[in-house]
C-alpha cells in the first residue's frame, strides 16, 4: 500500500515538475511550483517526518508561492523567449542528475537499521531524550537542546535575509515604473 | 479586493483561528510536530491573509514597520540571550540544564523560550518579506 502510495506521489512530482518547465505563464509556474511543495510535503508524511512535512506544507506552500506571486505582479506573469537553445544546461543538468543516481547506487537501502546515519548519535538521542530533555518530541529535543548551536545559526541566517530585504527594498513605497503589468491586484 | 463582502467576512473569521493555531504550534511543538519556525510563518500567514485582502497599508496599521524591525532582533536576542543567561549560571553555551532547580526543569525552560525567540523572529522576517515584496506596488 505505501509503494502504491509512494509511486502516485513521485509520479505527480515529476508531471508536475514537467509542467513547470512546459508552462511560459508565470502564474501558472507558481502555482505549480505550490502544488509541487504539497505534494514534498505529503511524501514527508508518508516518511514519517511530519515536522519537516509542516515546514514544507507553510513556507513551500504558502509563504514562497505568495512570496512569487507578489514578484510576479511587479514584472509581469509571461516568460522572455529564450535569446539562445538552451543545450548546454540540458547538457550540464543530465550529467548531473547522472552523477547523483550513480551516487546513489553506493547509499544503504531505504531505513536501513545498519546504515550509517542510523548508529551515530541517533540512538543515543532516542534512548537518552526522555531521561535528558524530557519531552515527548524528540525532533524538539534534538532541534532546540542538542543541536541548539545549529538551530541558532539557521535563526541568524532568517534574521539576515531579513535585514538583507530590508536593506535592499525597505518599507518605503515608491511608484515603480516597472508597475505596468496587466494584472490587476490589490 | 476588500469590496467582495464573501472574502471580506471569512478573511476576519478566519484570521483569529490562524492565530490561535499557530499560538498551538508554537506551545504544543514539545508535544507534537511543529515548533518555533512554523508557528512564526503560520502567524505570519494571518498578516498575510489580512494584507491580500485589505492591502499592505492595513497590515502596516496593524503593526508599524519599527515594531517589526524591533521583534526581528528581539526573537534573535532571546535566543542567544538564553546562551549568555545559561553561562552565567555555570554551565556551557546553550546548555539549559542549569536554568531550573533540576536539569530536566531546565531544559524544558530552556526549549521554550528558544522556541519562542525562533517563532519572534520567524514571524517578523516572513511578515517584512511580505511587505517588502508586496508593498511595492500600492
Amino acid at each position: 500500500m505505501i509503494e502504491l502510495i509512494n509511486i502516485v506521489l513521485l509520479g505527480l512530482l515529476v508531471i508536475t515538475a514537467l509542467a513547470a518547465i512546459r508552462l511560459h505563464d508565470l502564474f501558472a509556474v507558481t502555482i505549480m511550483f505550490g502544488i509541487y511543495s504539497l505534494l514534498a510535503a505529503a511524501v514527508f508524511v508518508v516518511l514519517d517526518a511530519v515536522d519537516v512535512a509542516f515546514t514544507e506544507a507553510a513556507v513551500g506552500v504558502g509563504i514562497s508561492t505568495i512570496l512569487m506571486l507578489a514578484t510576479i505582479g511587479l514584472v509581469g506573469r509571461q516568460e522572455k523567449p529564450p535569446s539562445h537553445r538552451p543545450l548546454l544546461p540540458l547538457v550540464v543538468v543530465i550529467v548531473t542528475g547522472a552523477a547523483l543516481v550513480y551516487g546513489t547506487f553506493d547509499m544503504p537501502p531505504f531505513a536501513a537499521p545498519d546504515a550509517p546515519v542510523q548508529q551515530h548519535v541517533a540512538p543515543r538521542y532516542l534512548e537518552q531524550s526522555p531521561h535528558e530533555i524530557g519531552i515527548p518530541n524528540v525532533v524538539t529535543a534534538v532541534l532546540a537542546s542538542y543541536r541548539g548551536y545549529d538551530t541558532l545559526g539557521e535563526l541568524t541566517v532568517i534574521f539576515t535575509a531579513g535585514v538583507g530585504v530590508l536593506v535592499l527594498l525597505g518599507f518605503r513605497r515608491r511608484r515603480s515604473h516597472m508597475a505596468d503589468s496587466p494584472e490587476e491586484e490589490s | 479586493m476588500k469590496d467582495i463582502p464573501v472574502l471580506r467576512v471569512v478573511t476576519k473569521i478566519t484570521i483569529p483561528i490562524i492565530l490561535l493555531f499557530a499560538m498551538y504550534v508554537q506551545f504544543h511543538g514539545d508535544y507534537g510536530p511543529g515548533g518555533g519556525f512554523q508557528a512564526g510563518v503560520i502567524f505570519a500567514a494571518a498578516f498575510i491573509l489580512y494584507g491580500l485582502v485589505f492591502g499592505t497599508s492595513a497590515v502596516r496599521q496593524v503593526v508599524s514597520p519599527g515594531i517589526l524591525r524591533l521583534l526581528t532582533a528581539l526573537g534573535l536576542l532571546l535566543f542567544a540571550g538564553v546562551g549568555i543567561l545559561t553561562m552565567l549560571l555555570g554551565g556551557d553555551y546553550l546548555d539549559y540544564n542549569t536554568l531550573g532547580q533540576d536539569p530536566l526543569h531546565g531544559q524544558h525552560l530552556g526549549i521554550f523560550l528558544v522556541e519562542l525567540g525562533v517563532g519572534i523572529t520567524v514571524a517578523a522576517v516572513m511578515i517584512i518579506f511580505f511587505l517588502a515584496f508586496a508593498g511595492r506596488r500600492d
